[in-house]
């Protein structure tokens, strides 16, 4: 089923790439071929394999059950926010947070996560910034 | 002749002080990167790539840097395979075999150092292939033209599924995913916008090392969220390690199987949709057929140690010809490789060979430095690299995951781009639960531009006929390989990928 549904979307993904090609202005200068030609073809070899996934699908995948995929979703959002926050709070204090986040996600103990958190963000900041003159975001501290 | 000064050229530039820390620094991380589970050489070069890019590093020494991650992580994968019975990277699936019940036996000490050696002959022999094989391989190229070189994107698409592969339509799937991504920004011909819907971010086209970093490294660690596998693997499971050189007598046993699995994983690294994987699997499998009279492999047979090693090291070593020589990688690390040249704007194929030939041969001098460094790391130093294994993976991914920040967040400083690069991490998790190929689309946002760049070239010259793309013998000759490359898995496939899987079980049901 999962393969099926893939098959489906990529179909339709296919079709929605057609439209926007074709929606492409051409300039007056072009080349025999112009812009569209290639990305159509890729159009027709997404649009044949996705169809050939749909109707001949795999054995069933083994997906996780709500609770992992919860636990995925609310980590794709603690990312989401540190790429948000790094330019406002710093380097330092934003990649404790997220760090931290993930090693108690994955099983630290609170303790052991703080430390994990800690450890991670002022290593890579001595280590990438203090020694190797990488810029990382500052934020109001100037770290 | 030519070859001998050119690679005295070659050393003259990777011994310098900045150079030999780097490959110092590349091996130890490679050998680190490979021996943990979770993380293979190309993730492990996925991850550096953007710091050797924001560090400021030439092209010679972030090649140096990053091959000598990939040559150390195809050492590094053996310890785990030996020690926990949990190969650390694809490739030392098969060394898990032989290697695990020696360990068991005791004889822990003599398999990593022996499988160090085979490492050794393998990498050694291989570069010594490349040398020799790749300039050759330089003199076809150039007789290509743009026809021709559409053909030969077209045949690295088509095999790169490889021989095991059970589902081409997945793989063609991920190759037009990869290539329709790359052609997203502004059009290098004509100069139009293409699928940006008005994002100015989006004008300049996605960066490939963000699609790179989010794919290999981000999606590693939404796999480890997900399956909560927080601990380590080494936890509770103590080697002891015992003496650290094999002795003589092993090591002549081995000898006829390590040079002969040497050359055949060479080949199997040269060739399209073969790679290291491979390479360890017939490398294995033909020693097993020629040697094992007794039926002791897969009991913890030295020789099955040596042949995998031997033959994934060189295959990873044959992998490069291809990459420096036509600019088209055939196996996954290869063509994050690519990503690193294409970054630092150096053209790979015919022309680095004669255009920047400090880069190839500085290299290729740095792959043999480098492997002597990796001997000396994986012999009697390869007690601290066992140590690592102890690191739990709920410490480890946390500092992977923000690495890949660091990393791409130095290069653009722009948030939107790192929103990309989670974005691309979903994906790949979700891709990868689907069981669709990672590498083709990687390879699809790199080789774009080039192949649509050479189809509108040669259809140009040609007045606008199409088919021009078929007017060579050279052109027709790739396009034969490219389809039975593409068909021959749909007949084989399931069978080798069976036989891979199906006699690791079996040897694993014998020895337990």
């Amino acid at each position: 089923m999962s393969d099926r549904i893939f098959g489906v979307v990529g179909v339709l993904l296919s079709i929605g790439y057609i439209f926007a090609a074709l929606a492409i202005e051409e300039s007056f200068l072009s080349d025999a071929v112009g812009p569209k030609a290639f990305p159509l073809i890729i159009a027709g070899i997404l649009g044949i394999s996705s169809l050939v996934i749909a109707l001949r699908p795999d054995p069933e995948p083994h997906w996780p059950s709500l609770a992992r995929l919860v636990e995925i979703a609310a980590a794709v959002v603690v990312l989401i926010l540190y790429a948000e926050l790094l330019p406002v709070l710093g380097f330092v204090i934003a990649t404790a947070f997220a760090a931290g986040y993930l090693a108690w996600r994955l099983g630290s103990s609170a303790l052991e996560a703080v430390l994990t958190g800690i450890g991670t963000s002022v290593g890579i900041y001595v280590i990438f910034h203090l020694v190797l003159g990488l810029s990382l975001a500052r934020g109001p501290f100037g770290f | 002749m030519e070859t001998l000064a050119n690679l005295g050229d070659g050393f003259a530039i990777a011994i310098t002080w900045q150079n030999l820390l780097l490959a110092l620094l590349g091996c130890f991380l490679g050998t680190i990167m490979g021996a943990l589970p979770g993380l293979g050489p190309s993730n492990g070069v996925a991850i550096l790539i953007p710091l050797a890019f924001t560090l400021g590093l030439g092209a010679t020494p972030s090649l140096i840097l990053l091959t000598s991650v990939y040559y150390g992580a195809m050492y590094g994968g053996r310890i785990s395979s030996i020690l926990l019975g949990i190969p650390g990277d694809e490739p030392a699936m098969m060394t898990v075999l032989d290697g695990h019940p020696m360990a068991r036996k005791g004889l822990a000490g003599e398999a990593l150092s022996l499988s160090g050696v085979a490492s050794f002959v393998g990498a050694f022999f291989a570069t010594c292939g490349l040398i020799f094989l790749a300039p050759q391989l330089v003199k076809v190229a150039l007789l290509f033209g743009p026809a021709e070189y559409f053909a030969l994107f077209a045949l690295a698409f088509m095999t790169l599924g490889g021989v095991s592969s059970t589902n081409q339509a997945k793989s063609a799937f991920a190759a037009a995913l990869g290539l329709g991504l790359a052609t997203i920004g502004v059009d290098t011909q004509t100069g139009v916008p293409r699928f940006t819907f008005g994002e100015v971010h989006l004008y300049d086209g996605l960066d490939f090392l963000v699609a790179i970093v989010g794919l290999f490294a981000l999606s590693e660690v939404f796999i480890f969220l997900e399956t909560r596998h927080g601990g380590s693997d080494a936890e509770g499971s103590k080697m002891k390690i015992g003496r650290l050189y094999p002795p003589l007598s092993m090591l002549k046993q081995c000898t006829p199987t390590m040079l002969r699995t040497s050359f055949l994983g060479f080949l199997a690294g040269v060739l399209p949709g073969a790679g290291a994987s491979l390479g360890s699997f017939i490398s294995y499998s033909m020693e097993k057929r020629l040697v094992d009279k007794e039926g002791t492999f897969g009991t913890g047979d030295p020789r099955g140690v040596a042949a995998p090693e031997a033959g994934n090291n060189a295959a990873a070593g044959g992998a490069l010809v291809p990459m420096l020589a036509l600019g088209v990688p055939g196996s996954g690390t290869t063509a994050v490789l690519l990503a690193v040249l294409l970054a630092l704007n150096i053209t790979p194929g015919p022309l680095l060979f004669t255009q920047n030939p400090d880069v190839v041969w500085g290299l290729i001098a740095a792959l043999f430095i480098a492997n002597f460094m990796l001997l000396a790391m994986n012999i009697p130093m390869v007690g601290l690299f066992t140590r690592v294994l102890m690191i739990p993976s709920r410490i480890l991914m946390p500092i992977v995951a923000m690495v890949s920040f660091v990393g791409i967040y130095g290069i653009s400083g722009s948030t939107f781009d790192l929103l990309v690069m989670i974005g691309f991490g979903v994906m790949g998790w979700g891709l990868r639960k689907l069981d669709v190929p990672l590498v083709p689309i990687i390879l699809g946002t790199l080789l774009g531009n080039a192949m649509e760049n050479n189809l509108r070239r040669a259809v140009t010259i040609d007045n606008g006929n199409w088919l021009t793309l078929i007017d060579s013998p050279l052109a027709i000759t790739l396009w034969v390989i490219a389809i039975i490359g593409f068909i021959l898995p749909l007949i084989v496939g399931a069978r080798v990928k069976a036989r891979m899987h199906a006699r690791r079980d079996e040897e694993g049901s014998i020895s337990d």
